[in-house]
């Protein structure tokens, strides 16, 4: 029974970088019709900027607030303007493929410019234990599940109660009605580039002290997130969060219950069979069908 | 005009086959290794071609099917089966899996389609690594032996590269018949506009099972041929990464164009070996490389040869108006 708390406490951890990761994802795919098969990239570069920045030898603290506005830049800023603006009218195809051509470049970049090797990484929560109800709970579960729900809190207060974020959905739903009632719907889309930039520095920040820094830890993540964002729903932010958290305690749990080789097969099969009896998510919404 | 493209065509066809004939002869056991490769990758992306480019339905699984065909393969010949009975069954066995795997496509499409595809891919890695007792798991199964071809033993570089050729060409040309058969056509109507396609009778449903395991079946086909290629096979190389791989090269070659997968397996096998000159920086070249060619013709590389020909037969149609309409003028 203590094993199972345990797992849950840990799963809802995963879960949440899950759903910080997936987030960005549904964001993307809302606003421009982007499938961004590099988002496991996007996740894994922002620790190696702050890496880089760390060994140049700045403060911990400065590198991570480097590494954040490094990755706005590049991933979200850089991304969209060089990548999906000159390749968004062509269709979903293509531009899914460039932007698998985009991971290999990432991956390969990291692991020729930096290390093949796994780095460390400081974490920016305190290590140790504490004790919630008899049960030892380590600190770095805890941390991680607050900074993702408190970022996760803030994205859905902003979406849903601000202008701003009005003006972000009306962008998304229909760009076109949006234009004629005045919603700048370029700036919005940028928007949303840059705060999925800035949910993957985030989600890199916490999930790199727990799996070490490496070229090729993007590809784990990267499929993690897609697996939460589509059983979650692809078109809803929160179903992005619900499957994000589903989909980290149900890894959890197979890894302990099932046998740990089929470990991986388990979230698969929960996809295949959310796709074959509700295509559109759990909490999504059915796209409309064009003829 | 055409009279005359056309023995060109065929002339250019010849010197290219005569090409991949004669020239790797003197090529070292690597070079001969990496044009086998480019061989049995556009099979397996003739396949994706068929079901992705005419049929219109995304697949991230196509390397899956490549290593059940391997895996067919390896087994069977590993017990003293002959390759062409184990090719026979690589097909029967991915046609079957690529059927079944058509159902979801029945129901969910694009990019739900693709991630069902992509689930399917990794589970057919997993039991790739943890089927021990049939696989070999992570030790997978070495000592692959080549085939004999009417009695000529191919163990050597130069006669296995034959095998994998003519095998292309055998694949080569019942792809060309396929597309120019009626059910060619009936994939193409599916990828236009599938309610159409029903409402001119066509069974969809049959078809997009059909465009799956057809192309599935091509996969197994590719994979058949890569276990004796290698000599050895493992799990590794039938990851994820080998479907996305197969899917960059039809979409770099020109999805839904004959010649696409030879361009871009071409592209993906060759391209690195080229660039290896580079070192370290080999792969992220490839990378910028496929990204600027997409930008710059999200159609891949015929769909820039398309372009252009369009463009010269709207030039010279119009050419052809000119001329027509001033003699008119000069009539009255």
């Amino acid at each position: 029974m203590s094993n199972l708390f345990d797992l849950l406490v840990a799963g809802l951890a995963t879960g949440a970088i899950y759903a910080l990761v997936a987030v960005g994802f549904t964001l993307l795919w809302q606003t421009s019709q982007t499938i961004n098969f590099a988002q496991g990239e996007f996740v894994m570069l922002p620790a190696f900027l702050m890496l880089a920045a760390m060994h140049a030898g700045a403060p911990f603290w400065f590198a991570i607030i480097l590494g954040i506005l490094l990755s706005m830049t590049l991933l979200g800023l850089a991304f969209k303007m060089l990548l999906v603006d000159p390749m968004m009218r062509h269709g979903v195809l293509p531009l899914a493929i460039a932007t698998m051509a985009l991971a290999i470049g990432i991956k390969e970049a990291v692991k020729q410019f930096f290390s093949a090797e796994a780095s460390s990484f400081p974490s920016i929560v305190p290590t140790g234990d504490i004790s919630i109800l008899g049960h030892a709970v380590s600190l770095q579960s805890i941390g991680v599940l607050v900074v993702a729900i408190l970022a996760v809190f803030g994205l859905t207060t902003l979406l849903n109660r601000t202008s701003l974020g009005h003006q972000m959905q009306a962008a998304a739903q229909n760009p076109t009605v949006a234009r004629i009632i005045g919603v700048p719907v370029e700036r919005m889309i940028l928007l949303t580039f840059l705060i999925n930039a800035f949910l993957v520095a985030l989600a890199s920040l916490l999930i790199t002290p727990i799996y070490l820094a490496k070229f090729s830890s993007g590809e784990v993540l990267g499929q993690a997130a897609f697996i939460a964002a589509i059983v979650g729903g692809f078109n809803q932010v929160r179903g992005a969060i619900a499957g994000g958290v589903l989909i980290g305690v149900l890894d959890n749990l197979a890894a302990a219950y099932v046998s740990t080789q089929y470990r991986a097969a388990v979230p698969m099969i929960f996809l295949i069979v959310v796709i074959l009896f509700r295509p559109q998510g759990l909490l999504g919404r059915a796209e409309e069908r064009t003829v | 005009m055409s009279g005359f493209a056309k023995p060109l065509k065929i002339a250019l066809g010849l010197i290219v086959i005569a090409g991949v004939i004669v020239i790797p002869m003197n090529f070292n056991r690597y070079g001969l290794f990496i044009l086998s490769q480019w061989a049995v990758m556009t099979i397996a992306a003739m396949g994706l071609n068929l079901t992705l480019g005419y049929a219109g339905q995304v697949s991230l699984a196509q390397g899956a099917f490549v290593g059940i065909g391997a895996y067919a393969s390896a087994i069977m010949t590993t017990h003293g089966w002959p390759l062409p009975a184990a090719i026979v069954v690589a097909i029967v066995l991915a046609f079957a899996v690529g059927w079944v795997l058509g159902y979801p496509a029945l129901r969910v499409q694009h990019h739900y389609l693709a991630f069902v595809t992509l689930a399917f891919s990794t589970l057919a890695f997993l039991v790739f690594r943890n089927e021990s007792w049939l696989t070999g798991g992570i030790y997978g199964i070495s000592n692959v032996p080549r085939p004999h071809i009417f009695g000529i033993a191919t163990n050597k570089p130069l006669p296995f590269y034959y095998v994998c050729l003519g095998s292309l060409a055998i694949v080569s040309v019942a792809v060309w018949w396929l597309i120019r058969s009626p059910w060619g056509r009936a994939f193409m109507a599916l990828r236009e506009n599938p309610l159409r396609a029903q409402s001119l009778g066509i069974d969809t449903r049959r078809y997009t099972l059909m465009a799956f395991a057809i192309g599935s079946a091509l996969g197994g086909v590719a994979g058949a041929l890569y276990a004796p290629l290698t000599q050895y096979i493992d799990p590794v190389p039938f990851n994820l990464s080998l479907s996305l791989d197969l899917l960059m090269m039809v979409i770099v070659g020109g999805a839904g164009f004959y010649f696409g997968p030879f361009l871009g397996a071409m592209i993906a096998v060759l391209l690195p070996e080229w660039l290896r000159f580079t070192e370290g920086y080999y792969l992220m070249l490839y990378a910028i490389a496929v990204m600027g060619l997409l930008i710059w013709s999200p159609t891949g590389i015929l769909g820039i040869l398309d372009r252009y020909l369009a463009e010269r037969r709207t030039k010279a149609a119009s050419a052809l108006r000119a001329v027509a309409k001033s003699r008119l003028e000069t009539v009255q």
